[in-house]
């Protein structure tokens, strides 16, 4: 069966999708004080990245960057088989911070909810937020963006490929249809 | 009953017979072998055309297990295996329990073979009393019971002090010697060929020269002594050589090997197989070629099989556990067969060392088609084609390296004493 | 890539890329043993037995910890305490552990090849923590992790393993590891302790004298000395072989400058290497100890996948 692919946003919408998010972090915590940015691989580590630049060119500070892996908070390693393990990388302590999670692509919750218990074993954030570039739908967890790009429409069928150059930085979104 | 056996390819190398003929039985003993025989009356008559009909074939070393270990196996079964192996008499190994050290053992066994075994079966009696490699058995009244010859197959005699007596007792007595040829110390805690597989699986190996020197010192008792000997299951391409040598000297050994060494070398084992460990050990690549060649040339004079069956229980468990040795009575002949279709052996070649050969060792008065000997008659069909199987096996340990692998030709029929005791019209 | 095999029993029985993978799962775990709290929910649920027939402190404990972290139940079953003294076969008692339902059972054992033995019967995963002489997986990958801390690279590498080749399960699994990935083994002892064929292991020469091995070498592995299982055959004593074959700081001038040192434990000082050398800085002893963790939690995920099939 062929799949057919449409770009549903490319790489100028993405840049505006996350400069606004970078606005809309900024305003809702009032600034980069106790603020911190943890992307979780592979893919929303890239994209908080791209966060920490977008507010660095606001406010001139740099906020701590994290990345997380959460295959060891996986709840379905038993159907899925053994993934590579990637390294969680937060080299800051995360007691008192207001943590915003950044993720590419929101779709199940399940992620996320692996994210968070990744995040609350190394430490007690004081808030954890959540920042995605698309949110799909489909949630099967009581989970919701804080911070989203763009929300997409699909179907169960359907996926959502979020393409990453050699640099890590984003080129486009694709919905690709089976 | 008489039997004429129509139309094989009659290979007789006491006669140097290979060619079409007719064998006509009459009351257990071979009556007549010539071309279109006519069957006299109340004669059935057996069709052998594309078949060998040969001497009826021995095998000189086998473990009956019986009695004492009859979980393994017992004189019906292994002579049952026997037969459908074509053989049509066995030599016991008196390594049961208790031990064949005396005269009932012997007679137990010869007693229980005559009235329920399928074929003949020649015990084999101890060398010493207890196989305790202390003072000799009473080789003598073990002679006269019916023993063909003496050995403590299973273990070596250490003392060669010991040994040379024997030898020289029973040289004269008139019984042989079968020398299990192993220096226990070289061989140490070891559980397979010491070589390059043993490195690999991190095995304890045993090396070629266990058997070697062991070998040595049975060939220079026997030059001392200038009693015969024979080495049971030769397996390095050290000891053909040093067997080779001897016989050339004029010593008066002679030696058998089993299908497993010339057929399998030490790679069996990967896999920590428990069907592949027996004493002595599948060998390598050089010394199942030497055992080929001891066995063109004239070196080995025996194929005997060592047939030494387990129960499942002693061999599903981790190799180090596992018991030594293999059955073989079943899967000796198509492997001997293979020697032949290589060209190691001529036809004629494979009958002596598996029937005239075995018989002239030991006196047993057969391994041959001449006018006037019991009937014991192998007809062979070339062509079978058949896998060896746990539920194909008749002997009741189905402990064989080749299980799954087939095999090409097979007894046809086996005729007992002018009786078949095994293929059916 | 996924790894595909449903039990670790042997680096023979791995590819390159099985290996490398192991070892960079483990180079992944290890952030996991820094943390405040040493735990993920991984295996949560899986129960995890481990089956040792041999005394080992330091690699049951390390396999233990490793359980422990990825949140795993663990059972140790040990000889003194279990059937084995009475009677019972190897086979009989994995039948009756795989009734409490086992996800893995992380074995050691003295006969070689014994864990294909069990493979054969149980349906739960199996870990080889040492078989015979035969190998020791997690101990060949913590000693593979140890070297790529160090060089950052497990290619190109001269490693000297010296002592008794033929007993040694480790120098077994680091020859099979090592030369997969490219590194060339140099081995030493006294001819009685090196068996027929090592060389066909793989990448690997064998010296004849220890400074051969040793000479610019960039890792230099010395193995236990083990009087119980030597014998008394192989060597006069252990002073004589100290002499001859004992890693001190001035026959290890001769390997690399800032060469590693390297040892699997537990070391008999003073006979197969001196304190000096044990405790100096170039000795990594402690640090395969800490990998070993890691390592453990690597092949213990990878094991645990579903998806995997042999």
């Amino acid at each position: 069966m062929a799949a057919s692919e449409t770009v549903i946003l490319d790489q100028s919408g993405i840049g505006r999708a996350l400069t606004r998010i970078a606005h809309e972090i900024l305003e809702r915590n009032k600034g980069v004080e106790d603020l911190a940015l943890v992307g979780i691989r592979s893919g929303g580590d890239f994209l908080a990245a791209r966060l920490q630049n977008q507010i660095r060119e606001i406010e001139k500070v740099s906020v701590p960057l994290g990345a997380v892996d959460i295959t060891m908070y996986r709840d379905d390693l038993a159907a899925r088989g053994n993934l590579p393990v990637g390294k969680t990388d937060i080299p800051f302590p995360l007691d008192g911070k207001r943590v915003v999670l950044v993720d590419d692509v929101l779709y199940t919750g399940r992620t996320i909810r692996a994210a968070m218990d990744a995040l609350i074993d190394l430490g007690r954030p004081r808030c954890i937020q959540l920042a995605v570039l698309i949110d799909r739908g489909h949630r099967e967890l009581p989970i919701r963006a804080d911070y989203v790009g763009r929300n997409v429409p699909t179907s169960q069928e359907e996926d959502v490929k979020v393409r990453f150059d050699d640099a890590h930085q984003p080129v486009e979104v694709r919905l690709v249809k089976p | 009953m008489n039997l004429l056996i129509k139309g094989g390819r009659v290979i007789d190398p006491t006669q140097q017979f290979d060619e079409v003929q007719d064998v006509l039985v009459e009351d257990g003993i071979i009556k007549q072998v010539g071309k279109n025989l006519a069957a006299p009356a109340n004669t059935e008559t057996i069709d052998a055309a594309g078949c060998y009909v040969t001497p009826g074939l021995i095998d000189m070393h086998v473990h009956l297990r019986d009695p004492g270990l009859e979980y393994k196996e017992d004189i019906v079964s292994g002579t049952l295996a026997a037969v459908a192996g074509g053989f049509t008499s066995v030599c016991c190994m008196p390594n049961t329990k208790p031990v064949i050290d005396n005269k009932a053992v012997a007679s137990y066994i010869i007693n229980k073979a005559k009235t329920e075994g399928f074929c003949n079966v020649f015990p084999v009696g101890t060398i010493t009393q207890g196989m305790g490699g202390e003072r000799l058995s009473e080789m003598g009244e073990l002679k006269e019971t019916g023993c063909v010859a003496v050995s403590d197959d299973g273990k070596p005699v250490r003392n060669a002090e010991l040994m040379r007596r024997a030898l020289q007792y029973a040289k004269g007595i008139g019984i042989m010697v079968i020398s299990h040829a192993e220096d226990l110390d070289l061989v140490g805690e070891g559980t397979m060929n010491e070589g390059f597989t043993s490195t690999e699986l991190g095995l304890k190996g045993i090396p070629r020269i266990a058997e070697d020197i062991a070998t040595a010192r049975e060939v220079m008792l026997a030059e001392y002594t200038g009693a015969p000997v024979h080495i049971a299951h030769v397996s390095t391409k050290g000891s053909v050589r040093i067997i080779r040598e001897a016989k050339a000297r004029g010593v008066a050994v002679t030696c058998e090997s089993a299908p497993h060494y010339f057929t399998l070398t030490d790679d069996a084992v990967r896999g920590y197989n428990t069907n592949a460990k027996m004493n002595p050990p599948l060998r390598e690549a050089d010394d199942v070629a030497a055992i080929k060649e001891g066995l063109r040339d004239g070196t080995i004079d025996c194929i005997a099989t060592d047939h030494a069956p387990h129960h499942l229980d002693e061999k599903d468990v981790e190799f180090n556990e596992a018991m030594n040795g293999i059955v073989g009575l079943e899967t000796s002949l198509p492997l001997a067969l293979r020697l032949v279709a290589e060209g190691v052996l001529t036809l004629p070649q494979m009958v002596e060392r598996m029937a005239v050969n075995p018989a002239l060792i030991l006196g047993l008065g057969r391994g041959t088609l001449k006018a006037g000997a019991p009937a014991d008659i192998t007809v062979i069909d070339p062509d079978k084609q058949w896998t060896v199987t746990p539920e194909g096996l008749r002997s009741k340990s189905k402990n064989s390296p080749f299980l799954g692998q087939t095999m090409k030709g097979g007894a046809r029929f086996t005729i007992v004493g002018g009786r078949v005791v095994f293929g059916k019209q | 890539m996924s790894f595909r095999h449903k039990h670790i029993i042997a680096l023979r029985d791995l590819n390159k890329e099985e290996i490398e993978l192991l070892i960079s799962t483990a180079e992944s775990m290890r952030e996991i043993n820094e943390r405040d709290i040493k735990k993920v929910p991984t295996l949560r649920g899986k129960t995890i037995i481990n089956l040792f027939y041999e005394s080992s402190t330091r690699t049951r404990t390390s396999f233990e910890l490793a359980a422990k972290r990825l949140s795993a139940d663990t059972i140790n079953i040990s000889p003194s305490t279990s059937s084995a003294t009475k009677g019972e076969t190897l086979a009989d008692t994995a039948l009756n552990l795989l009734a409490m339902k086992p996800d893995i059972i992380i074995m050691r054992h003295a006969v070689s090849g014994s864990h294909y033995f069990l493979a054969n019967k149980v349906s739960c995963s199996l870990i080889n923590a040492g078989d015979g002489a035969h190998e020791h997986p997690s101990q060949g990958l913590l000693d593979m992790l140890t070297m790529k801390d160090r060089f950052g690279r497990l290619d190109g590498l001269k490693v000297a393993i010296v002592g008794d080749i033929t007993h040694s399960r480790v120098a077994r699994s680091n020859i099979q590891g090592l030369t997969k990935l490219g590194s060339s083994v140099f081995v030493a002892g006294p001819p009685t302790m090196v068996p027929p064929g090592v060389e066909r292991l793989g990448n690997v020469t064998v010296c004849t004298t220890m400074k051969e091995a040793i000479q610019d070498a960039d890792v230099v592995m010395m193995l236990r000395i083990q009087q119980e299982r030597q014998g008394k055959t192989l060597m006069p004593n252990t002073r004589e072989y100290s002499r001859y074959f004992g890693l001190n700081p001035v026959n290890l001038k001769l390997a690399k400058p800032g060469a590693m040192v390297m040892h699997p434990g537990p070391i008999n000082r003073g006979v197969e290497m001196s304190s000096y050398v044990v405790d100096g800085d170039q000795s990594h002893i402690l640090r395969q100890v800490e990998n070993g963790v890691a390592v453990r939690m690597a092949m213990l995920y990878h094991v645990s996948g579903g998806g995997s099939v042999e």
